[in-house]
């Protein structure tokens, strides 16, 4: 029974404060949660202050490339779609960035490449599903399938290494005692929340994945937003194959596997609605941050990434469940 | 064959006394009577939103009745469920066919009672039985294993009449059964119609063609609000003034804002020849400056496909849509030039229901709001406030989402965002309305009337699409009546009246031998 006390007004502004904010600090709540069991777990090393900062930056730096993507992915899922070629388009990034030929036009030519190659297989996605009509789901799978394929045969399925000092530097540089690829995931969160929130861009994805009609109705170009979508998708995908080519000093048609699970995974944990139409960019930062503190977590307790996955599986639907059951209580809370 | 007679003599088998079934804020039935007898044929004759659909649902035991008696075939009868009322002889066959496109047609005629023996369907029995009925039905050529999806729509109305006859029923009720055919087709089902009840099977039959009424019907029940205003009217006899005026007699008196002299001007909005095929076809009007034109029509005349099509929702078949003298190509053209729309739909067409008010009230113009890109939610929400002041917006209150206010609210913020768009980006020179009082509660109503008026005085052409007659009447300057993709009929609102509009709407006979 729904019973008045609070007026109504003042009622649903405060629902619309909290969903976000109790989201989010549920993450850190998980969070949380996961550091204790590390220091239950190993307490002799939480207990030397330079390790737990530097395993801070190892966690941050573990982040990043996936993180980069997940801002992307985010994008993506509130504009109504799916991008399930994300780990594809990065292996064909970095692949492409690695050659002997585009080696030779130094670090610039590197990351443009990679750049240019990621907003190309986006703008490709993006023109199968906006103009193809076809659905996101199998546009992407498609192209999961054939970019890993096009990587193998550029590649020779070899191991291409990178030569370039500067690009394999970018992992091992640290700005103010933080790694710059900290800085860089630090730079591409900002950056989308402020399109996301603040930008004409953002107010159009909301609203092609909220209602695409209404949205098409209004005077919105539905088909070319979910475009520009797809390509910003492909972009981060590019940063993210220059971060992990650094990091690995190498690129590979295997590279990035999976990341399309783990970024998708991250946005919903992270309160974006799989339906479009809702989501926020500092959620999905937490939640790729949750999973890299349990990678992180069984690292430092020396366990099998076996069950390490297992686990991640589980702390999936562990989270979307606690999230609906406190969906639902705080809606119902707010009624009383 | 039986000659439809003005006499029927069999018994009895449904009756209704004073049935009342309400809904949260609405009436729906308030007081209906109805006597079916066995081998007749009784049509069921009402305006949108007599209460027709909730009558048969309550029937079919989609809904239950809160009040009054029905009694079938000497029994109380109150089923409690769609199967239910199968099982008691009752077959519902809805305007909008619920058949499994992609089980057989056997399958869909014994839909939730298939034949089984230990869990496993018995398919041969079920098609030799699917295919005995079928030949009752005088289609024998309809294979039982085929593919509903594959059958034209006529072929699919036999499917569902089947699935009626596997439930041995002995009162069909049709829903508009002849509005998905065509015109031959409409023969083929009166000649099934006339054998069902030769073999003492009553049909409720409703439709809002008198000319099929007069052809099929025995009696006819005019319901008006919910309640019967006739009862057993011989079908054939009735002349037809008798029976829209049963349909119309007012009870509740709408409030509209008087009307003000029309300057004449130049027409804003022109369309010519505009056809869209199997939807409308050569449609062409006009809009002036200021001036409010409706088009009266009934659901399934093409006329939300007409709206659609002249704001560029829809791609036209053939013909032209020029607003101030500029083609109209598509939704992002219509827009950019100062055409704004109020979709039939607001929910699924026009809403962002979880986005706060201002948000909804400024999705067409909050580029306009923007600094290099930059959306500025302050100056957005400050606009959003004036205009929700300018519409009486309640609550006033900006900042909550969509979803919490109620129809006319809601619809309040849909003719603000193009308000809000002529304000800012300037120039909403012609707003389309697709039935702007759907589920807005009668107090609300008068609101928006006074807020479509106001458009109009200021400037703004409206388009206006309803199927209640009055509001047309009552809100437009210029009347149009649309039936079966055609614009039929052109008149100042007011040469006309609400008997002569609801008969071009539905037979137009009062228009033959009438130069247009």
């Amino acid at each position: 029974m729904i019973t008045e006390t609070a007026p109504p007004e003042a009622r649903t502004e405060r629902r619309h404060l909290d969903e976000g904010l109790v989201r989010n600090l549920g993450l850190v709540g998980v969070l949380i949660i996961l550091v204790v069991i590390g220091i239950i777990t190993r307490p002799e090393l939480y207990s030397d202050p330079t390790w737990v900062r530097n395993n801070v930056l190892v966690i941050l730096q573990q982040a990043a490339a996936i993180g980069v993507v997940t801002v992307g992915m985010t994008f993506v899922i509130i504009g109504g779609g799916i991008d399930l070629s994300v780990g594809a388009i990065i292996a064909l990034s970095g692949v492409w960035a690695t050659t002997l030929a585009t080696q030779s036009y130094g670090a610039g030519g590197m990351i443009f490449t990679a750049l240019v190659v990621g907003i190309a297989v986006g703008v490709v996605n993006g023109v199968l599903i906006s103009y193809g009509k076809l659905v996101p789901f199998i546009a992407t799978l498609a192209m999961l399938v054939s970019a890993r394929g096009l990587a193998a045969q550029i590649s020779g399925k070899q191991t291409q290494v990178s030569a370039n000092d500067t690009i394999n530097g970018i992992a091992t540089t640290k700005l103010i005692g933080v790694p710059l690829l900290v800085w860089i995931l630090a730079l591409v969160v900002a950056a989308g929340w402020v399109l996301l929130n603040r930008t004409t861009f953002g107010r159009r994805t909301v609203a092609v994945g909220g209602n695409p009609e209404a949205a098409r109705l209004a005077g919105i170009n539905v088909k070319r937003h979910t475009l520009y979508l797809y390509a910003l998708s492909g972009l981060c995908c590019g940063l993210g194959a220059i971060m992990l080519t650094s990091q690995a000093t190498s690129a590979q048609a295997a590279m990035a596997n999976l990341y399309e699970l783990d970024a998708i995974a991250a946005a919903i944990i992270g309160g974006t609605l799989l339906s479009g139409g809702r989501g926020t960019i500092v959620g999905a930062l937490f939640g790729v941050l949750v999973f890299s503190t349990i990678t992180n977590l069984f690292a430092i307790n020396n366990l099998s990434t076996e069950v390490q996955n297992m686990v991640k599986g589980g702390i999936i639907v562990a989270a979307v469940l606690i999230q609906q059951f406190r969906y639902r209580s705080l809606t119902q809370l707010l009624k009383r | 064959m039986t000659a439809a007679g003005e006499s029927v003599t069999g018994e009895v088998v449904l009756r209704l006394t004073d049935v009342v079934k309400t809904f949260p804020g609405v009436r729906a039935l308030d007081g209906v009577q109805l006597e079916v007898r066995a081998g007749e044929v009784h049509c069921l004759l009402g305006q949108n939103g007599a209460g027709k659909s909730t009558l048969i649902k309550v029937l079919a035991g989609v809904h239950h009745a809160d009040d009054g008696e029905i009694s079938w075939l000497g029994e109380p009868f109150a089923p409690a469920t769609p199967q239910a009322a199968m099982r008691a002889g009752i077959a519902t066959i809805y305007q909008e066919l619920d058949l499994v496109d992609d089980l057989s047609v056997a399958e869909n005629a014994f839909l939730g009672h298939e034949r089984s023996r230990f869990g496993f369907t018995r398919r041969r029995s079920t098609a030799a039985r699917t295919r005995q009925i079928l030949g009752r039905l005088g289609h024998a050529e309809i294979p039982p294993r085929r593919a509903v999806r594959a059958l034209p729509a006529a072929g699919k109305q036999i499917v569902s009449m089947a699935r009626a006859l596997s439930h041995d029923a002995r009162l069909i009720v049709m829903d508009e059964p002849s509005a998905v055919l065509a015109h031959d087709e409409v023969a083929n089902l009166f000649r099934i119609i006339r054998e069902l009840t030769a073999q003492g099977i009553a049909v409720i039959y409703i439709s809002h063609r008198l000319a099929e009424i007069r052809e099929i019907g025995d009696r006819v029940t005019v319901l008006k609000d919910g309640r019967t205003t006739a009862a057993n009217l011989p079908a054939r006899t009735t002349p037809t003034r008798e029976l829209v005026g049963k349909m119309t007699g007012r009870s509740i008196e709408y409030v509209f804002p008087p009307r003000r002299e029309l300057t004449p001007t130049e027409p804003i909005l022109v369309v010519e020849g505009l056809t869209r095929h199997g939807e409308f076809a050569d449609a062409s009007l006009a809009v002036a400056q200021g001036e409010i034109v409706g088009i009266a029509g009934l659901v399934g005349s093409g006329r939300s496909e007409l709206l659609e099509t002249i704001f560029g929702a829809r791609r036209a078949d053939a013909g032209t849509v020029t607003l101030a003298g500029r083609r109209i190509t598509g939704v992002g053209s219509a827009v950019a030039r100062g055409m704004g729309m109020a979709p039939e739909e607001r929910k699924s067409q026009a809403l962002l229901l979880d986005e706060p008010v201002y948000k909804n009230m400024t999705l067409a113009s909050f580029a306009g709001f923007a600094h290099g890109g930059f959306t500025d939610a302050r100056d957005e929400r400050a606009a959003s406030l004036k205009t929700a002041d300018l519409l009486d917006l309640r609550p006033r209150d900006v900042d909550r989402p969509a979803r919490t206010l109620s129809g006319g609210n809601q619809q309040k913020v849909v003719v603000g965002r193009w308000l809000l768009r002529g304000s800012k980006v300037g120039g909403t020179k012609l707003l389309l309305l697709d039935e702007p009082t759907r589920g807005v509660d009668v107090g609300a109503r008068a609101e928006l009337y006074q807020v479509i008026r106001g458009l109009a005085e200021d400037g703004v052409g409206v388009l206006l699409v309803s199927s209640e007659v009055p509001e047309v009447l009552g809100l437009a300057d210029r009347v149009l009546v649309m039936r079966e993709g055609r614009l039929v009929h052109e008149a100042p609102a007011d040469e006309l009246d609400e008997d002569t509009v609801l008969d071009l709407v539905m037979a137009g006979s009062l228009l033959e031998g009438e130069p247009t």
